[in-house]
């Protein structure tokens, strides 16, 4: 089979007309993309339907697939668009988060209910080591579902947070969590 | 009983929400309280339909969840640029 | 036995959510409240579909309700993201405090 990547996307233009030429191993695994994609919506088109009538799981089955043709043609299947690198690496990182999502929860309820409002808001910058735009946006949604810091601005360096106490500051400097998002990113 | 509870304690947190929508002196107040408001309407539902054995409540709590956020994202982009179009002069 | 962990998952539920709430009316500004919001929309929710799960048993509404809580976690930070850049594009100053800057 001749490399299919070569035909469908040798070179692509932008809405401005300038030739880019797509590199890295983003062509390379288009296809897996793409059939990873299709299973993906098969799975999720079943657990919310539970249909098993011929008819409607033909019905099924043609969406997935003109969605899959429609997403190759506009060229969205990419390893940012769909990345199944981060999956195996990733349930580790949740557990953690998860438990880290709790403890912050509970030290903001405690503020909130406090009679005084202890609160001292205060915004600083965090570095950030991740390489890829999907590692950093894990990062910065994971600064922000932890309550008591927010992301406010982004960008290839650093990171502009938003807390709500010192405590906060501190648990986001010590830098744990940018490492283990790194960790989970994997990109050398 | 226990969804019955559950939806009755859900109505204070959802009437406050709502009274910062109201009050709420910025736009961006409004929003916050809206977006808000609607997490706890999905839960809502969610609950409600467990209560009444009306499960498929479950998707429509599934739809609003979407719903809420294109909707905020939406009003946002809406209130920052002027427009929902994209306009290609703004990239160059 | 599951009746009393879902009756002890929702109603710890509520009262994150009620927390957040009452966050949102007593924070100072905009972006504290932020913080509030955030409490009902992660912890709260989880709790709540956590209930809400040991109830449906292992069904196709289990997994609609997982979709529904990964959709929340995913959906929330984005859209506090959001807000937080446009209040400070459109001239909204985060209140700090004054030993700190």
């Amino acid at each position: 089979m001749p490399p299919l990547s070569a035909i469908v996307k040798p070179t692509t233009t932008n809405h401005q007309g300038i030739l880019t030429i797509s590199t890295g191993p983003t062509s390379d695994n288009r296809w897996l993309h793409a059939i990873s994609l299709a299973l993906t919506m098969a799975v999720i088109w079943f657990l919310l339907s539970g249909h098993t009538e011929p008819l409607i799981l033909g019905l099924g089955a043609a969406s997935i697939l003109s969605i899959t043709w429609l997403a190759l043609r506009m060229d969205l299947i990419d390893r940012e668009g769909h990345p199944i690198h981060l999956t195996f690496r990733a349930p580790m990182f949740w557990v953690w988060l998860g438990w880290e999502i709790v403890k912050s929860n509970l030290q903001v309820m405690k503020i909130i209910l406090y009679p005084k409002l202890p609160i001292s808001p205060r915004m600083f910058r965090v570095p950030v080591s991740q390489k890829t735009d999907i590692g950093r946006v894990l990062y910065a949604n994971s600064i922000t579902l932890t309550p008591g810091t927010i992301s406010l601005r982004v960008n290839e360096h650093d990171i502009e947070v938003h807390a709500l106490t010192q405590a906060g500051e501190d648990g986001l400097k010590d830098g744990k969590m940018d490492r283990l998002v790194t960790n989970v990113e994997g990109e050398q | 009983m226990m969804f019955f509870v559950t939806v009755i304690a859900l109505f204070p947190a959802m009437f406050l929400a709502l009274g910062r929508a109201i009050v709420g002196p910025t736009l961006y107040d409004r929003v916050l309280a809206v977006n808000s408001f609607g997490t706890f309407t999905v839960l809502m539902i969610a609950v409600l339909g467990f209560m009444t054995d009306q499960t498929d409540f479950v998707d429509i709590a599934l739809t609003y969840a979407l719903i809420n956020f294109i909707g905020t994202i939406a009003v946002l982009k809406f209130f920052v640029v002027g427009d929902f179009g994209y306009e290609e002069q703004r990239d160059q | 036995m599951i009746n009393f962990l879902s009756w002890v998952l929702l109603l710890s539920g509520c009262f994150c959510v009620l927390i957040s709430a009452i966050g949102l009316i007593r924070m100072p500004d905009l972006f504290t409240r932020m913080h509030a919001a955030g409490v009902g929309d992660t912890l709260g929710a989880i709790l709540v579909i956590a209930g809400l799960m040991l109830q449906a048993g292992p069904t196709l509404l289990l997994a609609k309700l997982v979709l529904i809580m990964f959709f929340l976690l995913f959906t929330g930070p984005t859209a506090c993201h959001a807000l937080a850049k446009a209040a400070l594009a459109g001239g909204e100053k985060p209140l700090l405090d004054d030993n700190n800057q």
